[in-house]
């Protein structure tokens, strides 16, 4: 058995008076070992970010704190750890990474200093050793041309060079324990899949404990020795990976397993044979500047094709910057476009103007990804379903009405209606979005990234809501996602996007079992846990 | 390499402004009802026609207000600046006499307000809810609050007339004849009130606004991570917080720099202090057109490298700045 490197022993973590429950927390007991990577799983909410930090002494305190329990680390209860001692911890024995690596960055230092900064504060090593030593760690992260990325600001990296960068700042002093609190939740998918398997070399070469934090089963599988779950602040179950991912005995356990999405595409179904509701021919955007002393322009859609029939379902997948989003926002004209036509059952609305534009509005309509965001946040739910409709035209008695039939179709309450946006959760606010888009009985939905921002088994709600209504109402839709489960869950056909072009389209079954680009096959390799679930679907 | 092209592409891009200013400081004036011959004539109490028609040939009002304007025109292109028929002077010699107790009025008040605003701002914010924090904002919200003048009227009750510490009004002691340091010491006690009464409002917004900013900057993420780097508190103030909050307030500070020209119209006046303030005041009630355009020019043209000084400080301060 491995040694213990840091234990949790009844660890509560109390919230301030007035939260939604008094703990965090409560009773979390986790031994991490040498060499072992532990992953603390759990939803929004579950408290699993709080005892990360708790280790470090980073709760934000004086409204969050340790209420009870004990932190061991080397024999010592890092709890009631006088700050200065959990200075000389912190950045030299326990390491940590962030989420988000650009703002985990000071936008003002280089890529350099920040490293060096850890070296001054723990060690008494001259200038020339520790530019050796960042260098050396720079180089252990496979960053290219360690002597340019050490003189670079955060911005000038893309994002997984800088969560390369803030692995190499967290292991410089070879730390016996390394927290990384959802590492890769921003990455790309391919990214995220190289920085899995560095974190792996990297933990197996120096035999580091490793307490990785996440909510994605996927990433569970690629990376885990031993599993966590955590519930509402209590652990519900722990034990190997194996053993948790394989044959799960608590209820909540089985029940997150069971809604993430499988990496199998539905059974094939019939071709498609109906009009084409919705076309893009040839389109063409870029954005940025063409200045008298030059600029830079980006290519976003460099003359992209696609249909879409009437009740069909088209998945828009790639990586952050391939267009997706970009492509969705053209189709509905809301970014005007460079060249090229788009056809709404037939016609051209490429270069309507604003006046002509508005009856076609109704027809195309869209569900944002940040339900956080797209809901005016003044306006009553009953106000934000009706406007579309009375904009349109229809009797303001009448909008309302629909309004409250619509809440019962997404499966919200008739007393939702007076209630303003910021009173739901997550995935009810999607529901509300869901019910808005739907309010102007469009002909065609655009969906942009709607479950990105939601928890798993809320994320299997919503998209059971969109196949229903879908199917109910006889919709095409426009499903634009980054993550290769939740397309092939819902999609029809499938359409790959990178740097601005469409490199693949075929419907689902086709794309998954027989890739024909390079892309395509390098995105659905790079899917975290394509394994496990391989096994689970055979 | 780039910033000598991005400096070469503002400075050329700030000529078509400059331009625009002249022409609109020139229509601007000439809309305004009377001229320098009609307040002269009507400061001696009674003038001919005859002795009217004979003064605007001389200033050339007579002329139409196109070739008035091409006059103009190229005696800027020469940096001629005119002639001041109520000083009887050049008006660049005029400006240029004023522009060192202006200049010294402003850098002053503006260091000032600057300089303590930032450390104010920055006590108060590490201090979240502390007696300093309170007592802090407690202040600057009555400075925020006071006009200048009043307070300047109010500093000389106090500190004048009532305890004679400091001199009430002037540039330094008439006939004093100080020289070498004790003449910096004569202009310096001189300084005390005017620059304090011009700089109080903004050292309070300055103070405000860097609170804020360096509270909002201690929630980042990038102080989490110097924290779990094992930094101390003091570092991870001066060494991450203080250069991101700063951004903020150069950007307002830079704004700003352009307001305090106006304020100091009415310090100047106030305490009598003989700067530009003081002379466009002048120029403005005895429609000294030539004077007044001259001193609308010269602002407009300091707020443009206020500008361009602010850009290229923002540059220097923040990598992400795209030149």
């Amino acid at each position: 058995m491995n040694e213990t490197v840091l234990e949790l022993e009844k660890l509560t973590i109390a919230l301030p008076p007035g939260a939604d429950r008094a703990n965090a927390v409560s009773d979390v007991d986790l031994v991490l070992r040498a060499g072992k990577v532990t992953c603390l799983i759990g939803e929004s909410g579950s408290g699993k970010s709080l005892v990360a930090r708790s280790i470090l002494g980073l709760l934000p305190r004086p409204h969050v704190r340790v209420g009870s329990g004990r932190i061991l680390f080397e024999g010592q209860d890092l709890a009631v750890a006088p700050q200065d001692r959990m200075r000389a911890i912190r950045g030299a024995k326990i390491g940590m990474i962030f989420q988000e690596p650009m703002t985990a960055l000071n936008p003002l230092h280089t890529i350099g200093r920040q490293l060096d900064e850890v070296l001054r504060i723990h060690t008494s090593l001259g200038k020339a050793a520790r530019r050796a030593r960042v260098l050396e760690l720079i180089d252990s992260v496979h960053l290219p041309e360690p002597a340019r990325i050490i003189g670079s600001f955060p911005h000038q990296l893309s994002g997984g060079q800088r969560q390369r960068a803030m692995i190499a700042m967290a292991l410089l002093l070879n730390p016996r324990l390394l927290i990384a609190d959802e590492p890769t939740t921003a990455l790309d998918v391919t990214t995220q899949a190289q920085i899995l398997y560095l974190i792996r070399e990297l933990q197996r070469e120096h035999g580091t404990s490793v307490l990785f934090i996440t909510h994605d089963f996927g990433v569970v599988v690629d990376i885990a020795d031993e599993v966590a779950v955590l519930q509402r602040g209590t652990l519900v179950e722990r034990g190997t990976a194996g053993a948790v991912l394989g044959a799960p005995t608590h209820p909540y356990t089985k029940a997150l397993i069971a809604a993430v999405p499988k990496l199998v595409p539905p059974a094939a179904r019939p071709a498609n044979m109906q009009p084409i509701i919705i076309e893009a021919r040839n389109i063409t955007k870029t954005y940025g500047t063409r200045g008298l002393f030059g600029g830079r322009v980006t290519l976003a859609l460099a003359g992209v094709n696609m249909e879409l029939r009437r009740g069909e379902t088209l998945g828009l997948v790639g990586e952050s910057g391939s267009g997706k989003s970009t492509l969705a926002r053209a189709i509905t004209r809301l970014l005007p476009i460079d060249s090229g036509q788009i056809l709404l059952g037939g016609t051209d609305i490429a270069r309507l103007p604003r006046h002509r534009l508005r009856p076609i509005r109704k027809r195309v309509q869209m569900v944002f990804q940040d339900p956080y965001a797209s809901l005016d946040p003044r306006q009553r739910v009953i106000d934000i379903i009706a406007e579309g409709p009375i904009i349109h035209g229809t009797p303001a008695f009448r909008a309302r009405e629909e309004a409250l039939a619509l809440l019962g179709l997404v499966g919200l309450d008739a007393s939702a209606a007076k209630r303003f946006p910021h009173e739901f959760s997550g995935g009810q606010r999607q529901r509300i979005g869901i019910a808005r888009a739907l309010a102007l009985h469009p002909e065609v939905l655009v969906a942009d990234e709607p479950v990105s921002a939601l928890d798993v088994s809320v994320q299997a709600q919503v998209l059971a809501l969109l196949a229903d209504i879908k199917a109910r109402l006889q919709l095409s839709m426009l499903f634009v996602t980054h993550d290769l489960r939740v397309a092939l869950q819902v999609c029809d056909r499938i359409a790959v996007m990178k740097q601005g072009e469409v490199v693949e389209m075929a419907p689902t079954a086709e794309i998954f079992f027989n890739p024909q680009h390079s892309y395509t096959k390098a995105l659905f390799a790079a899917v975290p846990g394509g394994s496990w679930q391989d096994r689970k679907a055979s | 390499m780039r910033f000598a092209r991005y400096m070469g592409y503002r400075l050329v891009t700030a000529l078509p402004v400059i331009f625009g200013i002249i022409v609109l400081n020139f229509l601007l004036i000439h809309l305004a009802p009377g001229d320098a011959a009609s307040v002269l004539a009507g400061e001696s109490g009674a003038a001919t026609p005859e002795y009217m028609d004979a003064l605007r040939h001389k200033f050339g009002l007579d002329q139409s207000l196109g070739m008035q304007f091409l006059t103009y025109l190229s005696n800027m292109a020469h940096f001629n600046l005119g002639y001041s028929y109520r000083n009887d002077a050049d008006v660049s010699g005029l400006i240029l006499e004023r522009l060192g107790p202006t200049s010294l009025l402003m850098l002053t008040a503006f260091g000032t307000a600057v300089v303590l605003g930032i450390i104010l701002g920055l006590v108060a914010a590490t201090g979240r809810n502390s007696w300093r924090d309170n007592i802090i904002s407690l202040v600057s919200l009555v400075a925020y609050a006071t006009p200048g003048f009043w307070l300047g009227l109010m500093m000389i009750v106090i500190f004048s007339i009532g305890l004679g510490w400091l001199p009430t009004s002037g540039f330094d002691t008439v006939g004093a004849g100080h020289e070498g340091w004790a003449e910096v010491k004569d202009v310096a006690r001189h300084l005390v009130m005017p620059a304090v009464s011009l700089a109080l409002f903004y050292l309070a917004l300055y103070a405000r606004l860097m609170r804020a900013s360096v509270l909002e900057q201690t929630g980042m993420d990038y102080v989490t991570t110097a924290r779990a780097k094992g930094q101390t508190e003091r570092r991870i103030m001066t060494g991450h917080v203080l250069r991101n909050a700063l951004l903020p307030i150069v950007t307002i500070a830079g704004v700003q720099a352009g307001n305090l020209i106006g304020g100091s119209i009415v310090v100047e006046t106030v305490f009598g202090w003989p700067g530009i303030g003081t002379l466009a005041f002048n120029a403005l009630q005895s429609r000294d057109l030539n004077l007044l355009l001259a001193i609308f020019f010269m602002s407009a043209c300091l707020i443009v490298v206020i500008n361009l000084a602010v850009d290229v400080i923002y540059v220097m301060l923040d990598p992400r700045m795209e030149i």
